[in-house]
């Protein structure tokens, strides 16, 4: 199959146009020696009805999509609109690029705008970027952002930000001389304030948690703003389970400088990780130091309202290597999608959303805590997630789950050495009570 | 057009000196490359410069320049207006379009 | 026309887009307690679907796109995106799978991703592939990383990164986020890296060079090789932005001139959708002395089928959550999957001559700066219609009024006033023509009628905007009408 749009006679009157004899002398200025002298090994092409048998079939190797799934850890399955798939699909937004012809791009300007305006009365804050790549590098790019706004090397970060989150934060600040530092959770699963009180100091640059934090556990957030505040850092707040942001107190609101995290909850499906959504927000005196692209509204020449890339030199085109971040293509298709899920979903649907996920997940922690020898490991107040400890481990749940169709909570072993007999379940307005109870009944089956 | 008590830098700074104290901007050459100024980042009263220290910077919509000291010293006024109307260093870059004035530190800078 | 309105201004209290459905567990009325909880949001629009339906239907309808105009913007690759391609990858077996999913309940996707790590390795020459970087940049900052870590482990860290002046803006960026200082090298009369620069900055500093090539003229830069060797010579690394690989597919392999790290654009020349800005995704490919320290984890295949290998230990870590932008990496699959070796090659045979067509066309209409040969793209400047007072934001804006989107504008740096023309391999001879003629008619224009070109464009939702209040006031969110 070829996308080629050229006839025979096409490519001879372009070359002889050219004073070009073949194709080949199109490629005359390149050294011989490194022209491919045969064909590359790739494998013989399909036409389309072979390509779609093909990946069908390399799909069925994906056993998951026939299980029950409890997995939540910065991954959520919502009831996503089906307008969100349709009006996402024109090829009048899939196909342009970044708007730098304003006049030609309104509709992805306007819907930038929007998108940003959505950001701000979610986080609660005053301006918001167009998005970032995801949770994980927002959360980077927001250490990097205190770095350069306070001048100072250390960043304290919650030991419950989400691992992933936490290992790129120090990927990135490796060759930058910021220094992270960890502070625990307490026996409720939030940030243990007595350890922040001691470790913040006049070098602190800012203090970052996430809220729910990888744990579940909602944060504090009006306490942990006030000792950041106290010694003149920022206080950065992280939401990976965005859904919550439609109930729960905005991070703007608490005292946070900047908010960050994962879009993915807003209208994009599971993908397997990606692509999902770094969003971020700030207060409107650090907009020169904030990252990634932004528009802004303004008038054309007969005083027509329009929207515009704007505050470009932050930017990697203009101020090179001393521009606030190197993002140039972003995540533009996935904010779209966000987008439409919103404003779709409205106040009133955001709200209810949230509040189903609380409804029901505290249901299932009803019905599991209720199990002998299964109890929730730490008491703070949660969202959609929660984490359970099992007595004589957690590794008989997980695979006698398996055994009958249901993939169970997140093993957290691997990621906190404390927490060797625990998983982290998350529950949402997709579990129907039937799964919650299925779910129960197989837990209270495996012997202790 | 370019006023004669002016000395000029060839980065496009000029200085005008009254007793020991220095006041510079950028030359209307400056103002024009740039094309419409949109922001200027200024110093903080008090702060040390040398000569060709970066004292701040110039930004338009679509380029952004580093504003060199040409002389060295210790900054004793800013251009605040500037934070509200950047749009006068590209209108009066030789006046009202001033950015910093320095109390001289070395006159043979100059 | 009036413009169409935010959707806040057509949000009014009980309208509802979304029915969930009810409630099926027992309600708690005590639910919220001991939750921070928010009052309903201010401002957050309240309208029904068709509402939003005819909103973003309208919204569209005011973009050019690849799927209604011919769309050269320079460097960007703008090719047809194949429609299977978007039916494949939302396969809900792809689609639908947690990233945290037990291994073998996701041996499709891991499939997916060894098998296109394998297929761009082949089409490089690379050793060994990372998908994780979600685009070009992200691609080129994880390859500056693995550059250090590589020198770093050899006991020689170096300071300095090297890069043309011609080079595109993330690449200064992108080595400074990983604590290089950059130097640039000069480009020489014809347009490529001149190799006395070259030797005069290339020290025992230089932790490497970043090269494009070709580069961000279009221009091959012919003494690669000896470019490699020199900056080998001196114990430094050669990177290669793989922005421009459209023209090189199937034909030259970076890793045959001496490329250590390239990083690919997978929304570039393997056609994924642009969405607007993105989502991309930015492979990375090494030889095999910097194998060891790309992010984990690492897909690895064997008997038994995929695993992931996280046990790495001199990795850079991770660059990013999960795996990357995997539902992008599936329709690059796709794509390599229906062209094949012959498919791809032609890409690159067709995008040479298209573009090359189009300079024919236009040489002596506007001005040239460099008059080597050139490849994929070419970039004409504003120098001839300057005279007139015209420039290239005029001349881009009157092609829209010609329902043409405009080429890359003012990059490279090095070519003052410039217009960076890559049309792809996908247009037509038609379209190509259309472009031709629009361009030589507005060259007249510019003579005889260049308050036309001033006030354009004419023909399009808006008229031009004003960049500088948006800058100097910004407006960057609705706020509601205060009462």
């Amino acid at each position: 199959m070829s996308y080629i749009s050229l006839s025979d006679p096409d490519r001879k009157e372009m070359l002889a146009r050219i004073g070009a004899s073949s194709l080949d002398d199109l490629f005359c200025c390149i050294p011989e020696e490194i022209r491919l002298k045969k064909e590359l090994r790739l494998p013989q092409p399909l036409t389309e009805p072979e390509l779609l048998a093909h990946f069908e079939s390399v799909g069925r190797g994906n056993k998951q999509n026939a299980y029950l799934s409890f997995l939540g850890a910065g991954a959520y399955r919502h009831h996503i609109p089906y307008v969100v798939d349709y009006l996402s699909s024109r090829g009048e937004f899939i196909s342009p690029y970044t708007p730098y012809q304003p006049e030609v791009s309104q509709g992805t300007l306007q819907i930038i705008f929007e998108y940003q305006t959505l950001i701000c009365q979610l986080t609660g804050l005053e301006i918001s970027n167009a998005s970032l790549y995801e949770g994980a590098s927002a959360a980077a790019e927001a250490v990097l952002m205190a770095g350069r706004l306070k001048g100072k090397p250390k960043v304290l970060v919650a030991g419950s930000l989400h691992p992933q989150y936490r290992e790129v934060i120090r990927t990135y600040v490796r060759n930058l001389g910021i220094q992270v530092e960890e502070v625990d959770y307490d026996v409720r699963g939030q940030v243990d304030v007595e350890v922040l009180r001691k470790k913040i100091d006049g070098e602190t640059s800012a203090v970052m948690c996430q809220s729910p934090n990888f744990l579940g556990v909602v944060e504090d957030l009006d306490r942990l703003a006030e000792i950041a505040h106290q010694h003149q850092a920022l206080f950065e707040v992280i939401v990976a389970e965005a859904a919550s942001l439609g109930i729960l107190q905005a991070p703007g609101a608490a005292g946070a400088d900047i908010v960050a995290g994962e879009g993915q909850s807003f209208g994009l499906p599971l993908s397997f990780g990606g692509p999902y959504l770094g969003f971020m927000a700030c207060r409107k005196e650090y907009s020169r130091q904030f990252p990634g692209r932004i528009a802004g509204q303004t008038k054309d020449t007969e005083g027509k309202r329009g929207f515009v890339l704007t505050l470009s030199t932050r930017e990697q085109h203009i101020r090179r290597e001393k521009a606030t971040s190197n993002i140039c293509t972003n995540q533009a298709l996935c904010a779209l999608r966000a987008t439409i899920f919103l404003e779709t979903l409205g106040r009133e649907g955001m709200r209810e959303l949230a509040y189903q996920n609380i409804q029901k997940a505290g249901y299932a922690l009803d019905k599991l805590a209720g199990v002998t020898g299964v109890r929730r490991k730490f008491g703070g107040p949660f969202f959609n997630e929660f984490v359970l400890e099992f007595e004589g481990g957690y590794k008989k749940v997980e695979d006698h789950l398996l055994a009958n169709g249901i993939i169970g909570g997140l093993a957290l072993a691997p990621y906190y050495p404390g927490l060797k007999d625990c998983a982290l379940f998350c529950i949402t307005e997709v579990h129907s009570k039937a799964d919650i109870d299925r779910l129960a009944g197989l837990v209270a089956e495996v012997k202790r | 057009m370019y006023p004669k008590d002016y000395r000029f830098s060839k980065d496009h700074e000029w200085v005008r000196v009254e007793g020991d104290t220095a006041t510079i901007g950028i030359t209307d050459f400056a103002q024009k490359q740039l094309g419409d100024v949109v922001y200027v980042e200024l110093p903080a009263v008090g702060k040390a410069l040398e000569v060709h220290q970066t004292i701040g910077v110039v930004e338009s919509v679509k380029a952004v320049s580093d504003v060199y000291s040409p002389v060295s010293g210790e900054v004793i006024a800013v251009n605040e207006d500037l934070n509200n109307s950047p749009e006068t260093l590209n209108h009066d870059p030789h006046g009202q379009g001033w950015i910093i004035r320095l109390r001289l530190k070395n006159k043979a800078d100059l | 026309m009036n413009p169409e309105p935010l959707i806040f201004e057509l949000s009014a209290a009980t309208k509802k887009g979304f029915a969930l459905p009810k409630l099926d567990v027992p309600e708690k009325k005590n639910a919220l307690e001991g939750l921070a909880v928010r009052e309903a949001i201010p401002g957050f629009p309240q309208v029904s679907e068709i509402e939003v339906v005819r909103h973003f239907t309208r919204l569209s309808q005011l973009n050019f796109s690849i799927d209604t105009s011919f769309y050269p913007l320079g460097s960007c690759t703008m090719k047809y995106n194949p429609k299977i391609n978007e039916k494949v990858a939302a396969l809900p077996d792809f689609s639908g799978s947690h990233p945290y999913a037990p291994q073998g309940l996701i041996q499709g996707n891991l499939e997916v991703m060894k098998t296109l790590e394998e297929f761009l390795a082949e089409i490089t020459g690379m050793d060994a592939v990372t998908l994780q970087p979600s685009a070009g940049a992200h691609g080129e900052l994880v390859g500056m990383m693995l550059i250090r870590a590589c020198l770093e482990a050899r006991g020689d860290p170096r300071k300095i990164v090297l890069i043309p002046d011609s080079a595109h803006g993330t690449n200064p960026s992108s080595a400074h986020i990983c604590g290089y200082a950059v130097h640039e090298v000069k480009s020489n009369d014809r347009g490529t890296i001149d190799l006395d620069s070259l030797d005069g900055e290339m020290t025992g500093d230089v932790a490497a060079l970043m090269v494009t090539n070709p580069n961000t003229l279009g221009v091959f830069e012919w003494d690669i090789l000896k470019i490699c060797e020199t900056v080998h010579a001196r114990g430094g690394l050669v990177y290669m932005d793989g922005a421009n690989m459209n023209a090189l597919v199937g034909k030259f392999r970076p890793g045959d001139m001496g490329i250590d790290v390239i990083h690919l654009n997978l929304h570039k020349t393997f056609s994924t959708p642009h969405g607007g800005g993105g989502p991309g995704c930015g492979p990375v490919g090494v030889k095999k002395h910097l194998e060891a320290f790309l992010p984990l984890p690492i897909i690895e295949r064997g008997p038994s089928g995929y695993s992931l290998n996280f046990g790495r230990p001199k990795s850079i870590g991770r660059v990013r959550s999960f795996f990357g932008n995997f539902l992008v990496m599936v329709r690059a699959l796709a794509y390599i999957h229906t062209l094949g070796a012959a498919g791809l090659k032609e890409v690159a045979e067709v995008a040479v001559l298209n573009s090359n067509y189009i300079r024919k066309s236009l040489e002596g209409i506007y001005y040239l700066k460099y008059a080597s040969p050139t490849l994929h793209e070419c970039v004409f400047s504003d120098k001839l219609q300057s005279e007139h007072g015209i420039l290239n934001i005029d001349i881009a804006k009157r092609l829209i009024d010609y329902g043409l989107h405009p080429p890359t504008m003012s990059f490279p740096l090095i070519v003052h006033g410039a217009l960076m023309i890559e049309p792809t391999e996908t247009e037509s001879r038609r379209d190509l023509d259309r472009f031709i003629e629009a361009m030589k008619t507005i060259a007249r224009e510019a003579v005889e009628t260049p308050d036309l070109l001033k006030s354009a464009p004419h023909f399009s939702p808006v008229k031009r905007l004003d960049e500088t209040a948006a800058a100097r006031n910004p407006v960057l969110r609705w706020e509601e009408p205060k009462e």
